[in-house]
């Protein structure tokens, strides 16, 4: 799944299905669409997600008690590529998708139309013993993270790995903490970006206004914004807002 | 190498692993690189040695419990976990991190607690090396456990509130994680049960397999062989039973049992018998037997006993259960009380309410009448006081 260039950066967005009402996942991705978002992570939500920040770890709560599984997902995305034509990719932990079964989840991401997922909790040695072939079969990109203490040895590996994007963390951290607008995150993403790896880069965490993105992608392929959008989603009449979140974030 | 025990990769079989975020991974593989080296450094077992003699008071008697032993028809002995400092074998592990961290040039120590034992002998260890030391601890936890609450604070501790999911142990095990992730550089995690990413439950192993050591040299001595039939301990996440296995699992000749809580029943939805209802899955950051529901959500499980109180067990107990090498079994709340209130009565030592579990299984078992069985007494009563007075009307 190559994804597309966008002069000013790609604009990621990630939000919680099932969040804030079980319903809103298929309508707040077509909002997103239409508001000029680039492409999409829905989070799928877990009972004991460690590397979330409050913000998210709450939105998986709501979602759950509002009745958010697997099966209930892949039902509602049913018609996603009726809708949505933006490439979109899944993101949660682990356990769910091996209580799925992985083969069966690889299969539903394909029959709905979903391009990739990420499962932060699955590393790369697991996924290349366990699970690689079963992703290939089905033309489902998994996307790995890199961190600024990640070696460049492992990155390079990860970038061989890589069928899509890499997500590249600012800092780290859990999610929802602010990006330090200092020298440090700069020579970092310049180190990466000096690498002049084969697959694109997109920068996820504590990227959460204009400044953060335009800082991000003056380095990066793109950006990915997920708590200060699920933030958005807490307040009354989110849908009318998203247009005007994108826009700023541009 | 022996098959039960851990792999070059990892694994016990096919659980295990590290199934962790990519931001821990720096830590967790300098950990993985360095772990055996530094427990095998001259240095490093002479200070551990040390301080478990002169520190924790180990050697921990082996006790031959003539008046249990009568009542079962069957030779029991007690390995008195429940003398050591901080009255339970928790200490052994956080002796063996907190020398470890020093060693690894950490300054500031995490850990999470369910009952309060594995953070009072955290907090134990960063008094005695001058550590920094940070305790995550389940908001409803800290309610019920007020007094281990007050010993980790006069120990310099910082108690922190898990506020997140069930607010008990295992959303205090994800703070801790958390705070790791974001402290990756000067900060140990003192994780306080053979569960975790690779290598903690084979370290935590190493580190309480002293039990079973000496349990070897003072049988012996006592019976003149230095393998018993019979070897039991109760399990949560399960250190004192991977302590007390660890230098038996070879030998086929010992029946190892494991005895989980059951709760109010296995069938009762308030049980934390992970091997009867679990399935296999994934949680802080090893491949396991896990309690969840069919979404693959973790299930907050419940036993009297906080410190059993955990949905999972370490992956060395799953696969010494799915293997058939080891005896899984469960002991309801009602079970482990009545055997607590026993050894208390014919023997005069109040067990801690999880070593009861392992003591209940006892009256379910047939003996021939000359079979060495030696049970890990983990922890001591004192800090049940509460539960015993409630449920006995005492």
């Amino acid at each position: 799944m190559q994804l597309n260039k966008h002069a000013n950066g790609l604009l990621s967005i990630y939000f919680t299905a099932g969040y804030p009402t079980l319903d809103s996942t298929v309508t707040i991705a077509k909002a997103l669409e239409e508001a000029g978002a680039d492409f999409l992570e829905i989070g799928f939500p877990y009972s004991d997600p460690v590397a979330d920040g409050p913000t998210i770890q709450h939105s998986s709560e709501e979602a759950l008690k509002n009745g958010m599984t697997l099966h209930v997902l892949f039902e509602q995305l049913k018609d996603l590529r009726k809708h949505v034509s933006i490439p979109v990719f899944l993101m949660g932990y682990v356990n769910p998708v091996i209580r799925f079964g992985v083969e069966n989840f690889c299969k539903a991401c394909k029959e709905v139309g979903v391009n990739g997922t990420i499962i932060p909790d699955l590393p790369m040695y697991e996924y290349e013993e366990l699970y690689q072939h079963i992703f290939e079969e089905n033309g489902i990109s998994n996307i790995f993270l890199v961190t600024p203490q990640t070696s460049e040895e492992r990155i390079r590996k990860i970038d061989k790995l890589s069928t899509s994007f890499i997500y590249l963390l600012s800092s780290n951290a859990t999610t929802g903490t602010n990006l330090e607008v200092k020298d440090q995150a700069e020579s970092y993403f310049k180190r990466i970006k000096d690498m002049d790896l084969d697959s694109p880069f997109i920068i996820g965490f504590g990227i959460s206004d204009q400044a953060t993105f335009r800082k991000a992608t003056a380095y990066a392929n793109g950006a990915i914004v997920g708590t200060a959008f699920v933030k958005l989603l807490s307040q009354e009449d989110y849908l009318k807002k998203i247009p005007e979140f994108i826009q700023k974030l541009r | 190498m022996s098959k039960y025990q851990v792999n070059n990769k990892g694994y016990y079989g096919p659980f295990g692993g590290a199934y962790i975020p990519e931001m821990l991974y720096p830590n967790v593989e300098q950990l993985e690189q360095q772990y055996l080296t530094i427990l095998n450094d001259p240095s490093f077992k002479e200070e551990f040695e040390q301080l478990l003699k002169d520190y924790v008071g180990r050697p921990s008697p082996l006790y031959h419990a003539k008046r249990l032993s009568e009542r079962y028809g069957a030779k029991i002995f007690l390995k008195r976990e429940d003398l050591n400092h901080t009255g339970a074998h928790k200490i052994n592990n956080t002796i063996g991190q907190i020398l470890l961290a020093e060693r690894l040039g950490k300054k500031r120590i995490i850990a999470e607690t369910g009952a309060g034992q594995h953070g009072v002998a955290t907090a134990t260890v960063c008094a005695l090396k001058g550590l920094e030391c940070v305790v995550y601890m389940g908001e409803i936890d800290i309610a019920r456990q007020a007094p281990n609450v007050a010993r980790m604070k006069m120990m310099g501790a910082k108690v922190v509130p898990a506020t997140s999911g069930s607010k008990t142990l295992k959303d205090a095990t994800n703070e801790a994680l958390r705070d790791w992730i974001n402290n990756p550089v000067d900060t140990h995690y003192i994780i306080g049960s053979v569960v975790g990413p690779h290598p903690y439950p084979d370290m935590v192993a190493r580190f309480q397999s002293i039990i079973s050591a000496e349990t070897k040299k003072q049988l012996l001595e006592k019976t003149g062989k230095s393998t018993p039939d019979i070897a039991m301990a109760c399990v949560g996440g399960g250190s004192n039973a991977a302590g007390m296995f660890y230098n038996f699992v070879d030998d086929e000749d010992v029946r190892l049992i494991a005895v989980e809580a059951a709760g109010l029943g296995v069938d009762s939805g308030e049980t934390a018998a992970t091997t009867v209802l679990g399935k296999e899955g994934v949680l802080h950051g090893s491949r396991s037997i896990l309690m969840q529901t069919d979404d693959g959500q973790v299930v907050e499980p419940y036993s009297i006993s906080a410190g059993l109180d955990y949905p999972g067990i370490g992956p060395q107990h799953a696969w010494l259960f799915q293997s058939g090498r080891g005896e899984y079994v469960s002991a309801t709340d009602d079970e482990a009380m009545q055997a607590g209130l026993l050894l208390t009565q014919l023997e005069g030592i109040i067990p801690a309410i999880e070593s009861s579990h392992a003591l209940a299984h006892l009256e379910k078992m047939k003996f021939k009448g000359d079979e060495v069985v030696v049970i890990c007494l983990s922890g001591r009563g004192d800090k049940d006081l509460d539960n015993y007075m409630k449920y006995f009307n005492l």
